[in-house]
């Protein structure tokens, strides 16, 4: 177990295009972090330059106190589970998860011990003689797994492990990922691009976005409290709503926000001293689809009704969801199922302004 | 109403006769026809060479009945050879200078094949291609500025020029089809290699070579057959019976004059043949997979 420390880590190419940035990123042990972000964001570099698979252009990378930068990864005492498993396909199941010990000339008691052990935590045991070949997705990404446990490092790498897998076993190998962590408490950094994996899975979610680090934080402060704009669009599915906005003075010494000419609507007293600085100024309001429900006639403080036109309709069952736009910006609302939504016709909604954020504009940031 | 569902039942099973259906069985016959053709053509020449083998001196001089038939078959002319001490040397010395040839051929190519591949180094592209094009250069060109080094190394009527020789052709389109197999495994298979520990000899012996050998096999057996059949440079490097190889063995020993000992020149090329066809029947299926491998894997 150890930690990891990401330290000014630029990575440039050929032709001078840079993939990541100069981020930094401190790691605790036994920690879960998952990098995630839009696709070329840097993510997958920034993990295989931890690996060693990448050099590094510029920065330091630390693993349990020391600086890696030339350490090839076979002395990095990492281990990684690639996104097309990468599996030995000449070998049995047992001998994959072995290779990495027999190279380090570990006795064969102790390998079948481990390899062993692995395999009852993965619950692949009836699997171990079988080529990779014979087996489903979802148990070749066990065996990869296995690979990695069985060597016990220091830290796991996950490269988009579950991108292979059908919607169905995505869902179930996220939960054995956790199972596994849980039980083993080794330090992972686990990339990937879908923003619920990383809510599912982290104890700290980096997300990335052209080469930087735009936040690091709890998948509830991320989901809660973003502070950029491409953070609180990435994060939450469907993704937040964002309206052109502007703040301006409103009834009893009070603050509006004027979205369109026919929806002007109170800030919360809570938030107007927060948001006084900016009025005047041309700001984007972000509400998230389950800030905005079906109307209520009895609302709470910071409840407002808006009426807007019904786009499209799309039930799932225990929710529906219901496009609109609004001043040409599409808008999403999630409401009750057992309210009455048509397309063409105007629906009355609930916009819960305690739970809005305001973004400056140009800059994208939350204020 | 019935007959209606009559007549169209009929308009769709003539659309299907015109169709899809139609065009299979075109493509089916069209298919049977060129490769019977293909097959007659190429079956022909080993037929009669067989033919031609089973006949006595005497009834093939006497060119009566038709040629295609043997009417007093005989296995004098393969005794003949069998117990012929020259042509036991030239076997011999064919199976030595193959032997060597393919495995000096494939160390280098696969070698080779794996550095320009997977090592990505500055310039491994370009001298990629660099290397398929020196396949690209008919071996009639080479032979009189290879004759110079041969003879400046003192191995002139030496079978052991062959195994210095035979690589040069070899080595580039063995290592051609390696890099393309080597190309088509996946990236992720070295880099889990390296996480686990191994170094590039060790990734290249222990993962490399067993996922790659339906291409090693095809390069064997294409290091095989350039050696095995090759005629020009032994006619050209080699001139006494203890150094010949069965090519040029077969021609020198078998053709005195102008008299050509027909029974036993098919003979002893059938017997030649023997191994190769014994190789293919076994490896066709790697040889076929090796050689598509590069064009079908992701």
């Amino acid at each position: 177990m150890a930690e990891v420390s990401v330290r000014k880590v630029v990575k440039e190419y050929d032709g001078g295009v840079q993939a990541v940035k100069g981020i930094d990123l401190d790691i605790a042990d036994h920690e879960f972090v998952v990098l995630v972000g839009p696709s070329g964001c840097g993510k997958s570099t920034t993990l295989r330059m931890i690996a060693g698979l990448e050099e590094i252009t510029a920065g330091e990378i630390w693993i349990d106190g020391d600086v890696v930068n030339d350490v090839p990864p076979r002395d990095r005492d990492i281990a990684m589970v690639f996104q097309n498993y990468a599996l030995y396909p000449h070998m049995s199941v047992f001998d994959n998860m072995a290779f990495g010990l027999k190279l380090r000339k570990f006795p064969k008691d102790e390998i079948k011990r481990r390899v062993d052990e692995a395999a009852r935590i993965l619950d692949i045991i009836p699997l171990l003689d079988r080529k990779p070949r014979a087996l489903s997705g979802g148990q070749r990404q066990r065996v990869a797994m296995g690979r990695a446990i069985v060597r016990n490092p220091k830290v796991f790498l996950f490269d988009e492990p579950l991108s292979n897998l059908d919607a169905k076993l995505r869902v179930q190998m996220r939960t054995e990922i956790k199972k596994v962590h849980q039980t083993v408490r080794t330090t992972t950094v686990y990339v990937t691009h879908d923003q619920i994996e990383a809510m599912t899975l982290a104890d700290r979610v980096v997300v990335m976005n052209h080469g930087v680090i735009e936040q690091v934080g709890t998948p509830n402060d991320l989901y809660h409290h973003p502070t950029t704009r491409f953070v609180a669009g990435f994060i939450g599915s469907p993704a937040m709503n964002f309206l052109p906005c502007r703040v301006q003075d409103g009834a009893n010494g009070g603050l509006t926000v004027r979205v369109t000419d026919t929806i002007t609507v109170p800030i919360p007293a809570a938030r107007a001293d927060r948001y006084g600085a900016f009025k005047g100024r041309e700001m984007v309001l972000g509400i998230r689809p389950e800030h905005l429900f079906e109307y209520h006639d009895q609302g709470k403080p910071g409840w407002n009704r808006v009426d807007l036109l019904v786009d499209v309709v799309e039930p799932m069952g225990m929710e529906t969801m219901v496009h609109f736009f609004v001043d040409g910006a599409p808008v999403c609302a999630r409401v009750d199922p057992a309210t009455h939504a048509a397309p063409g016709e105007m629906l009355p909604l609930t916009v819960d302004l305690n739970q809005m954020h305001l973004m400056e504009a140009d800059t994208g940031k939350v204020v | 109403m019935s007959a209606t569902i009559a007549e169209r039942r009929v308009k769709v099973a003539t659309q299907r006769r015109n169709s899809l259906h139609r065009q299979r069985l075109w493509a089916l016959w069209g298919s049977y026809i060129a490769l019977a053709v293909f097959v007659f053509m190429f079956l022909v020449p080993p037929f009669y060479t067989l033919m031609t083998s089973l006949k006595s001196s005497a009834e093939i001089s006497a060119q009566t009945g038709s040629p295609w038939i043997v009417h007093h078959p005989t296995l004098e002319n393969f005794w003949y050879l069998i117990t012929y001490p020259n042509f036991q040397r030239y076997y011999l010395n064919s199976a030595i200078v193959t032997i060597l040839t393919v495995a000096v051929s494939m160390v280098i190519s696969v070698l080779a094949a794996f550095g320009l591949s997977r090592m990505g180094f500055w310039g491994s592209q370009t001298l990629s291609t660099g290397v398929f094009l020196t396949y690209l250069v008919p071996p009639s060109l080479l032979f009189i500025p290879l004759f110079q080094i041969i003879g400046k190394l003192g191995l002139i009527n030496n079978f052991w020029c062959l195994v210095i020789l035979y690589p040069t052709l070899a080595v580039p389109f063995c290592t051609w089809i390696m890099i393309g197999y080597f190309s088509s495994i996946p990236k992720e298979l070295d880099e889990a290699a390296l996480i686990d520990g191994a170094g590039y000899l060790q990734m290249l012996w222990k993962i490399f070579i067993p996922v790659a050998m339906p291409g090693i096999i095809a390069a064997t057996i294409f290091a095989f057959t350039v050696s095995w059949g090759a005629f020009l440079y032994p006619l050209a490097y080699l001139y006494t019976s203890n150094q010949m190889v069965l090519t040029v063995g077969i021609i020198s020993d078998l053709i005195r004059g102008d008299v050509f000992q027909w029974g036993k020149i098919m003979a002893a090329c059938l017997l030649a043949s023997l191994p190769p066809i014994v190789i293919y029947a076994f490896l066709m299926d790697y040889y076929v997979a090796g050689l598509t491998a590069g064009a079908t894997k992701g």
